[in-house]
């Protein structure tokens, strides 16, 4: 397949930033699992990582801050055809959209979650995020963040998503490998990326990352769920990458029996009959 | 001829049931019907009430004044004796203890105790209240029937019988014609327009007075193949409906006015991708909470001007059920073809008013859905907000075709959905959206005239008190001789449709606006939009529904 196929407009994120290769591995899992362009959709809310859509040619919807997740478990909802991607900034999804984030997780509708985890804020140059390490000094939290960091990966486990995993933008290899998998995944899949922003976060940065980052191994059992939740809590000197909890369960369309078994809602009839029918519980 | 009945009791007591079987049985034998019902936000306890109007004649409002109370308690009795007329009758437990001439103390609790279920007690009330109208009991089985399992519906019917045997008629009057009527409430009739518009999904977080559109959607969920998610909050109910909408089918979300408050930054993200929306606000007295299950129009000039900037946008205040109904069928539609949010404006007065229908007529319905999918399938280059005359551009499936992907940015965008900031496209696109409303301008459906053509007085109103200014409109022009009033009220009012407004403005002596908010808000918008004012107003804002008889009384100083 045409490797230029999901090529667009230029991006406006900063030289060295670890989106662009997030967005690479994004175009070569794409290619990798034989995807067109309209076959895709993918869904930013509101952030650097969240602009996403822009720059790649597929379908794309950039909306709310912290939005991001309701609009696309919709789309996917009604057309299944669809392969569904949020790419969008820890901010947005685990700050403004914290009850979204949340709530789908239960929902378990199939679409896939790569989350651009810089730990600042860079869109609105350079406050505390969710999960922006304790003491972090920026310029709005200057005697340092004092906010206990959130932990995405273990709080995913544990309200029940079916894949969890961690990344680094400095892997790239490793981090499209991921993302194929993640996005193979039937039900909601999520992808803790940790990238450097090199303009806003002088302390998280790619050196800090790449000292501390190690991969789970062959011997690692990503079906073990306990197991899983201790390897998420890891976070500091040392901190896993790879898929930390993988179960298989039924999604959203299993559970509703005219999504499993019929045609996309947007291929399907108005039953105009049976609406028609409906008056008589009326008389 | 038209009668009116209150039903009473603490919450608990299944007096929406009672309601329900005694309007069934009435609108089976060929009665007009109007209920309203008025309940406390509690589950258990308080004070609720049920008020049925039957009658031979077109009926448009409740009224005040009641001709018989089936009390299930004293307080029953007690709050609404004052309305009972000279001639009425309270039917309650022989137990109950009160000194009047229209008491009749019945035994519903021995009686039901007797039958073997202490439940059936409002069935027996029920039995002695249509045996006072000289109403016989064929039908009532049917009616049991459908709404109890065998064994329950057998000992209501004989609790139906009993009561029947406890009085002697009182009243005579005729049914008319049986027909093919339908019975229904203001939000039952939105969710079955929803339904014949061919809506496929529907998210929303509950909230009353407009919960129960979900409840009736959710109902028919598998039959009609319609998803309805409860959303986390109502900024995902909107931002999901908005997301399906955008994949291509036809989205709906719905609330009260703080539930609607927290949907308003995303009205504008449906306004700016262009996609369309319809949403149901169901108005309830605020602010904030204010009180939950009673009614208010104070949302109009908020819902108007929801969202930051300016989008273009249409607000439809529905004035009864069958209004309701294909208003909502219509809002998909205009939704549709200019791409923009159509916010349809109920209350709780409205939700929870069942009356007697014609049955919809399905061939009237037309959905057209504006896509313009096949037009694509050969062509190379898409622009989702390509610079049009009309200010709509092609919308098509994403997914569908080929080779053609739709972005949508709630950044300002060029015609192919891409960010800029260029001043030029900006003033483009920011034209091109607001342009849509000219077109829109030119199908607004003006208020139709009630009343006499040559009145000295003009009324007007909005949304659900088409019915009781109607009724009281017809009363006041029957009573004090003609050619006294006429009334507007509006269904559209955003954009706001002002030609008949203009031309009778000119030529009554007064104006008077009636709402049921403290501000005024139809007459703030119309002096807005047209510099008409109005010269004096009735409005109402104690979360109680204005009745025929009180705009009446209002407007005649209490003169009959």
């Amino acid at each position: 397949m045409n490797k230029e196929i999901f090529l667009t407009s230029e991006t406006a994120w900063c030289p060295g930033c670890g989106d662009h290769n997030i967005l690479d591995a994004l175009k070569q899992s794409l290619i990798a699992l034989g995807k067109a362009p309209h076959e895709v959709l993918i869904v930013g809310g509101i952030g650097q990582a969240a602009k996403t859509p822009q720059y790649i040619n597929t379908n794309g919807f950039c909306g709310l801050h912290g939005r991001s997740l309701p609009p696309a478990v919709a789309a996917k909802i009604v057309n299944k055809e669809l392969t569904v991607i949020i790419n969008t900034g820890e901010g947005d999804c685990y700050g403004e959209g914290g009850n979204h984030f949340i709530h789908n997780i239960r929902r378990n509708v199939d679409i896939t979650q790569f989350i651009h985890d810089n730990q600042i804020y860079g869109l609105t140059k350079g406050q505390a995020s969710p999960t922006t390490d304790i003491g972090h000094v920026t310029d709005v939290q200057p005697n340092g963040s004092n906010n206990i960091p959130m932990n995405p990966v273990a709080l995913a486990i544990t309200l029940g998503a079916g894949f969890v995993a961690r990344a680094f933008s400095g892997d790239k290899e490793h981090l499209k490998e991921i993302m194929i998998e993640a996005i193979k995944h039937k039900g909601y899949a999520l992808v803790d990326i940790l990238q450097p922003c090199v303009s806003f976060n002088k302390v998280n940065t790619f050196q800090w990352y790449n000292k501390r980052v190690y991969k789970l191994g062959e011997k690692y059992d990503p079906s073990d769920k306990l197991k899983a939740i201790e390897k998420s809590m890891e976070w500091g000197d040392r901190i896993p990458l790879g898929i930390l909890y993988k179960e298989e369960k039924s999604d959203f369309h299993d559970k509703i029996s005219f999504l499993k078994d019929s045609k996309s809602l947007v291929e399907s009839e108005v039953k105009t009959i049976k609406i028609k029918e409906f008056m008589k519980d009326f008389i | 001829m038209i009668y009116n009945i209150l039903i009473g009791g603490a919450a608990g007591l299944g007096m929406e049931t009672i309601s329900s079987i005694l309007e069934k049985v009435l609108k089976r034998k060929g009665f007009e019907i109007f209920t309203i019902q008025d309940y406390m936000s509690r589950v258990r306890g308080g004070h609720n009430f049920f008020q049925i109007r039957f009658g031979n004649e077109e009926i448009n409002s409740h009224w005040d004044e009641i001709d018989g109370i089936i009390a299930l308690d004293k307080e029953t009795i007690d709050l609404h004796l004052g309305r009972l007329k000279e001639n009425g009758f309270i039917i309650s437990d022989e137990q109950v203890k009160i000194e009047d001439k229209r008491f009749l103390g019945l035994p519903l609790k021995v009686t039901s105790k007797g039958i073997g279920n202490p439940k059936v007690y409002g069935s027996v009330a029920l039995g002695a209240c249509i045996k006072l109208f000289d109403i016989d009991l064929s039908g009532v089985k049917e009616v049991l029937s459908e709404k109890f399992k065998d064994e329950i519906a057998n000992k209501n019917f004989s609790a139906f019988e009993e009561g029947y045997k406890l009085v002697i008629p009182k009243y005579q009057i005729q049914p008319k014609n049986k027909d093919s009527s339908i019975l229904l409430g203001g939000n039952d009739a939105i969710a079955l327009g929803a339904l014949a518009a061919g809506c496929k999904f529907y998210s929303a977080y509950p909230m009353t007075p407009s919960t129960s559109i979900m409840n009736y959607l959710a109902s028919k969920m598998n039959e009609a193949e319609v998803v309805v998610e409860q959303a986390e909050d109502e900024i995902a109910s909107i931002n999901m409906a908005i997301g399906a909408s955008y994949a291509g089918v036809r989205a709906m979300t719905g609330s009260s006015g703080g539930g609607f408050a927290l949907m308003v930054e995303a009205v504008g993200l449906s306004g700016m991708l262009e996609v369309p929306l319809v949403i149901a606000e169901i108005q309830r007295p605020g602010p904030t909470t204010g009180l939950p299950t009673r009614t208010e129009q104070a949302d109009l000039r908020f819902v108007i001007s929801s969202s930051p900037g300016e989008i273009p946008k249409m607000v439809i205040a529905l004035r009864n059920s069958e209004d309701a109904f294909y208003q909502t069928i219509r809002a998909f539609n205009i939704a549709d073809k200019y791409q923009i949010p159509v916010i349809i404006l109920g209350d709780q007065f409205l939700a929870d008013s069942i009356r007697t229908v014609k049955p919809f007529n399905f061939d009237k319905i037309k959905v057209d859905r504006y896509l313009h999918d096949d037009e694509y399938i050969n062509i190379k280059d898409y622009k989702r907000y390509e610079i049009t005359k009309t200010g709509i551009s092609p919308r098509i499936t994403p997914g569908k075709i080929s080779g053609l992907t739709v972005l949508v940015d709630s950044d300002e965008h060029d015609e192919y959905g891409h960010i800029t900031e260029s001043a030029e496209v900006r003033n483009k696109m920011n034209d091109k959206r607001l342009r849509k409303m000219e077109c829109l301008k030119e199908e607004l459906l003006e208020p139709e005239l009630i009343g006499e053509e040559n009145a000295d007085t003009l009324i007007l109103a909005w949304g659900s008190l088409y019915s009781p200014v109607k009724e009281a409109v017809k009363l006041l022009n029957e009573r004090l001789g003609k050619n006294k009033y006429c009334s507007l009220i509006f269904g559209d009012v955003w954009p706001l449709p002002d030609k008949e407004l203009n031309k009778y403005a000119k030529k009554v002596k007064s104006i008077i606006n009636i709402e049921q908010n403290a501000t005024g808000q139809l007459a703030g918008l119309i002096r807005e939009c047209t510099g008409i004012e109005c010269n004096s107003s009735i409005l109402k804002y104690d979360g109680r529904p204005i009745s025929s008889q009180e705009i009446y009384n209002k407007l005649t100083g209490g003169e009959q």
